[in-house]
């Protein structure tokens, strides 16, 4: 054990940790690649799943283990699917930066093609949900009423009633989904990344996930309107309440400080 | 005061001539209280000047709460309610609601700033002292009240009649009796209510979301799935009473992951079914973090281990979350094996 | 006060039109005599004053504004289909309560103004109660002969707690509905009678098809008419009390000093009534509060994170999100302490500042009448018990938002939860001790100005080489502000046993009595203020330094 973590650290240790993983993975390809049939197809599909190998082996490989079947630093990747990559990857959140209660999402570091190039190897290592197409996550033709009360019944409780976020337990949060795209949303619900469960189509049907994308861009989008004024965060009570003491308060104790103060002397003695 | 009367009073010299403050203070004692200060002059009470720029000041304000109320009416009827604008730096928002507000509230706080500065520029800031009176009666006032109340309670024998005013005591205290019972009929009694919920032995799971009955292939591991029994309705007149006990959570947790026996025998191939109603103040709990199998509840943050029989591990609550024990029928759907084996939702007295 | 004279009605006879409506009304209302005591009564002018008009100004725009509500909201739980203008939540079964709301905030012109109003206005209120009665408080305002408006304003202050949470209720919306929730569960906790007391109030199960019915009867009519009558009475207490005010030259405990109510009052407190109106009008068009279309309809197995109360019942949520989940089982029953002992805190937390004026009264046995505020620096042990019971106060106001605390700083709601828990015990005493020595520190200050006088700023060098700082001795004015305070002095309770060696007995409350007087007034929680002689002394012998 002491010898093996003594070599972890040669210089030459990752060479031949990715010699290694190379020579692995490229094995199993030979080994698991399907037949050819739609050729062009395939051969497209192939060269991706060949590139994605190469960005996974070098940005996902240390905690995701050299064929996605994890470590101790990162949960396995057979079979959560193109789509689980699509969302840590197109978010930001992989690859992380540090382990924490929670991996936040940052600035995204790969391209589109880059990230469906990884997902293609992904999704190659077992069956799992692919990224949906623009049709299933557009808002288009959705109902928006059914979403919002599938959307309080199943994700309020942690995104909350307009999806502005909320706590969870020692540090963990469900996050803001303003901004967040349709699709992202999406494979978010048919996955469930970290500790988010999953609402797949088996009990939230495709028709379903529609609706509640488009009753979040409708309460929560570029467009929505706040009939009232200011959101004030859309967090409910204890922001308007701090308005309240701070503006409402506030300025009214400013006015009274005028109306009882003596007025300006004509001779200063 | 002589220095009452309007208008002399806002004369400087008539102020001047008579001031009955800024008496010299006493001599040996330094701390001695040594009167109001003499009384100075505003501009406005020395410069006409002055005091018609305030004047003008006053009505402007008067005349631009005016014009607002003429804005106010004229945004009434000229907005559509469902009109929405774009203002920085609020954002989108309701036009009418926006025009309405700013112009009432322009009107209004014109009236207020208006009528102040008036008051503290125009009218006289001579400050007055007026005396205060002891709230205590006197002792002569003291003595005849008394001693009207003890020929009041004399003549009318209160005392000296016991039986009277026994029974008198007793009638009043009595009345009241009839306002609480005429309370009864507020709601009927609870009975067992509370520990009974619509969960029966061969009640299918139905799916919340899509009103259609579960299958156990449906239930993925690290999913989360709502259910209620079987022929409940949202349109049904008693849907929030029965959903208030009858609430479900389903989730599926690798069998070995699972620590209380009793909890995957209850179970179905590690398909656990919980109340959703907090064992703490009834919120529905459903804060599920699949990674740890830890349900928070969003109104006092009690924390339930869903893989270790729902037990407390965080927060208020008092007990865990209780189990319905599940099976498959024999169409393969996933049904109830029976009610809860007790009382769901928050604790009370009888719940033993 | 109906004494208005109308100038422009033409004057037929002897008397102006205004006077003889004026002498009719005197002849069945005799309001010349009352309006003789009335009509110049005199109000000292201090912004701090103004606080409780706050309050009232907010109080008669919330009844206003409420009136208006009324004609448009239907208070019934009967489920309805929506179809209003509002699209994303079209087709939605609702309780008509809900739908009714909705239908004010969309579609009747202004409704949605007037909503807002109403619920701005109501937080200001209570917000603006909460400040005026910690101005009482910390001046001493509350002492005799105040004592019983002092329980008037705490009265109004509790009754609109319980107002404002009856109405946060009635639109059955999610958030209210959880709210609605949780104090039905925390009825259910009350040992013997609560499930009875559950199933009274809420005509059954819980939500059943009463409870906002009832809640209305109670937010519009019950509780705001309590209010009103105390709100009247405790202006006639005020006006018959004349109001108090600060040390200064010519101000005494016999006299008030200030302005005539006729006219600068009536422009000043008149054209405040204004102020606050427009404020909070702009406040309601620029802020929105309570979008009940973007929490939805109550639904029982529905919920949103961040369910929290208005700030006012906040300090409540935030005692039931600290405790411990405490249960007894015993004998076939439940004592459920996890919510019972939270439900018995909470009035606690409120009589423990309500009943302070009591004690501080009974302490030293004051019998005399104080119409001179104190300064809250001369009164230590009191400002720091004030203090003290703010802090406690935020500390649980903290523990109710502790979910939103925590995403919006990234920390533990566990870590929160136990911060709170810990400091509900440690914060009040860290905040009576170090506001003490502040008070104290003050008081030195105080003491010192008097003495040396007021630090110049100019530096003065000596003959000898020495640099030293000018001191302006202070005026006749300030040298009697700064020292017209009445000191006590703290309770002795005398030998216990006379000299004929007879022990005299002093009763368990005597002792306690001279210990808290001690404590409030002893030598550490007082400075000696300057006496003439220590005046006389420095300022003339011997000089500056």
């Amino acid at each position: 054990m002491k010898k093996l973590s003594a070599r972890r650290r040669h210089p030459l240790a990752a060479v031949v940790v990715l010699l290694l993983a190379l020579a692995a993975t490229g094995g199993l390809y030979a080994a698991f690649a399907p037949a050819s049939k739609a050729q062009a197809d395939e051969t497209a599909q192939s060269l991706a799943i060949d590139e994605g190998k190469k960005l996974y082996a070098v940005g996902c490989a240390s905690c995701h283990g050299t064929g996605g079947q994890g470590s101790t630093d990162g949960p396995p990747l057979t079979g959560v699917g193109a789509a689980a990559v699509d969302f840590q990857v197109g978010t930001g959140r992989m690859p992380a930066q540090q382990p924490g209660a929670q991996i936040p999402k940052k600035k995204v570091i790969y391209s589109q093609a880059e990230i469906d190039q990884l997902a293609a190897y992904v999704a190659s290592l077992g069956a799992g949900p692919s990224i949906p197409t623009k049709n299933q996550v557009s808002p288009e033709g959705a109902d928006i009423a059914n979403g919002g009360e599938l959307f309080r019944t199943n994700c309020a409780q942690c995104h909350n009633f307009t999806g502005e976020g909320g706590a969870l337990t020692h540090g963990k949060f469900a996050p803001s989904l303003e901004g967040v795209s349709p699709k992202h949303v999406y494979e978010a619900m048919q996955t469930g990344p970290q500790n988010m469960p999953s609402f797949p189509d088996t009990t939230m049907p495709e028709k379903n996930k529609k609706d509640i994308i488009a009753y979040i861009d409708a309460v929560n989008g570029d467009k929505t309107t706040s009939p009232g004024g200011l959101k004030l965060g859309g967090l409910g009570p204890v922001s308007e309440g701090l308005f309240a003491w701070i503006f409402g308060l506030g300025a009214l104790v400013a006015v009274a400080v005028w109306v009882a103060a003596r007025t300006a002397k004509a001779k200063k003695s | 005061m002589s220095s009452q009367e309007i208008p002399e009073e806002n004369l400087p010299s008539a102020q001047d001539a008579d001031q009955p403050h800024g008496s010299v203070a006493v001599k040996d004692d330094p701390f001695a209280d040594p009167g109001l200060p003499p009384h100075e002059h505003r501009i406005q009470d020395i410069d006409e000047r002055a005091a018609k720029r305030s004047e003008r000041v006053v009505a402007f304000l008067f005349v631009l709460s005016m014009l607002s109320t003429i804005a106010f009416i004229a945004a009434f009827v000229a907005i559509k309610p469902g009109k929405s604008i774009y203002v920085f730096p609020i954002g989108h928002i309701s036009a009418l609601n926006f025009a309405l507000g700013m112009t009432l509230g322009l009107a209004l706080f014109c009236i207020g700033a208006g009528a102040v500065h008036w008051a503290r520029t125009l009218m006289s800031d001579v400050e007055v002292a007026d005396e205060r009176h002891a709230i205590e009666a006197e002792p002569a006032v003291k003595a005849k009240v008394l001693a009207d109340f003890k020929q009041g309670a004399q003549e009318s024998q209160f005392g000296r009649r016991k039986l009277i005013r026994n029974t008198l005591f007793g009638a009043v205290a009595m009345v009241p009796l009839s306002g609480i019972v005429l309370l009864r009929d507020l709601g009927p009694l609870p009975e067992d209510k509370l520990r009974h919920t619509a969960w029966k032995a061969g009640k299918l799971l139905v799916n919340v979301n899509t009103n259609e009955p579960l299958r156990p292939s449906d239930i993925a591991v690290g999913s989360l799935t709502f259910a209620k029994p079987e022929g409940v309705e949202e349109h049904d007149e008693d849907f929030q009473q029965v959903m208030g006990k009858a609430a479900l959570m389903l989730v599926r947790i690798q069998p070995e992951d699972i620590k209380d026996k009793q909890e995957l025998a209850w179970g179905h191939e590690g398909i656990v079914a919980y109340s959703k109603v907090c064992t703490h103040v009834g919120c529905p709990i459903s804060l599920y973090e699949q990674q740890t199998h830890h349900v928070l509840c969003p109104c006092h943050q009690s924390t339930f281990d869903l893989s270790d029989g729902a037990r407390v591990i965080f927060g208020p609550a008092g007990h865990a979350l209780p189990q319905l024990r599940i099976g498959v029928s024999a169409e393969g759907y996933l049904q109830a094996l029976g009610d809860f084996a007790e009382p769901v939702g928050p604790a009370f007295w009888e719940r033993g | 006060m109906s004494t208005t004279t109308s100038n422009d009605a033409p004057s037929r006879g002897k008397a102006p039109a205004g006077e003889r409506v004026a002498d009719w009304a005197d002849g069945r209302l005799g309001i010349y005599s009352l309006a003789k005591a009335n009509m110049r009564k005199i109000f000292p002018d201090h912004w701090s004053f103004m606080l409780g008009e706050i309050c009232l100004y907010s109080f008669i725009i919330i009844i206003l504004t409420g009136v208006y509500l009324t004609l448009f909201f239907h208070p019934s739980m009967n489920e309805v289909t929506y179809h209003g203008s509002y699209v994303p939540l079209q087709g939605q079964l609702m309780s008509e309560a809900f739908n009714s709301t909705m239908h004010i905030s969309f579609d009747v012109r202004g409704g949605l103004l007037i909503r807002q109003i109403h619920h701005w206005a109501a937080l200001i209120f209570l917000a603006g109660m909460f400040v005026h009665m910690m101005r009482v408080f910390f001046t001493g305002a509350f002492r005799k002969p105040r004592e019983v408006n002092w329980l008037f304003g705490f009265l109004l202050f509790v009754l609109g707690m319980f107002t404002g949470f009856t109405g946060y209720s009635l639109p059955d919306d999610l958030l209210s509905g959880t709210g609605v929730r949780f104090m039905e569960g925390a009825v259910l906790s009350v040992p013997i009678v609560g499930t009875y007391l559950s199933f009274f109030l809420f005509g059954g199960e819980f939500p059943g098809g009463d409870f906002v019915a009832r809640f209305y009867s109670v937010h519009i009519l019950l509780l705001p008419g309590i209010m009103l009558g105390l709100v009247v009475a405790h202006l006639i207490l005020v006006f018959y009390h004349k109001h108090t005010q600060f040390a200064g030259p010519g101000k005494t405990n016999k006299n008030v000093v200030g302005m005539p109510l006729l006219p600068v009052y009536m422009a000043k407190a008149g054209g405040f009534f204004f102020l606050v109106f427009g404020v909070i009008a702009v406040i309601a068009a620029i802020a929105s509060i309570n979008p009940i279309w973007a929490i939805g309809p109550y639904r029982i197995d529905q919920v949103s994170t961040g369910a929290q109360p208005d700030w006012y019942m906040g300090f409540s949520e935030g005692l039931i999100r600290f405790m411990p989940g405490w249960e007894i089982n015993l004998w076939g029953h439940t004592l459920v302490l996890g919510v019972f002992i939270p439900l018995i805190i909470f009035p606690l937390v409120l009589v423990a500042i309500a009943v302070y004026p009591f004690i501080e009264s009974w302490v030293t046995g004051d019998k005399n009448e104080h119409h001179i505020l104190d300064r809250p620096r001369n009164r230590p042990a009191r400002t720091a018990f004030g203090a003290a019971w703010i802090s406690w106060y935020f500390v649980l106001l903290v523990g109710g938002g502790n979910d939103l605390w925590a995403t919006h700083f990234h920390l533990s709601i566990n870590a929160i939860t136990w911060f709170v828990r810990i400091s509900f015990f440690v914060v009040p005493v860290l905040v009576f001790v170090a506001t003490k020595r502040i008070c104290l520190g003050l008081q030195r200050r105080d003491k010192d100005k008097v003495l040396h006088g007021r630090e110049s700023g100019i530096i003065k060098r000596l003959p000898h080489g020495e640099f030293i700082e000018v001191h302006e001795p202070l005026d006749s004015e300030a040298l009697h502000t700064l020292t017209a305070h009445e000191q006590y002095a703290p309770l002795e309770i005398g030998p216990t046993v006379d000299e004929n060696g007879v022990e005299r007995k002093v009763s368990g409350t005597q002792k306690l009595r001279a210990k808290l007087s001690e404590g409030m007034y002893g030598e550490d929680s007082q400075i000696p203020k300057p006496t003439v002689e220590e005046y006389k002394e420095i300022t003339s012998g011997h000089g500056h330094h």
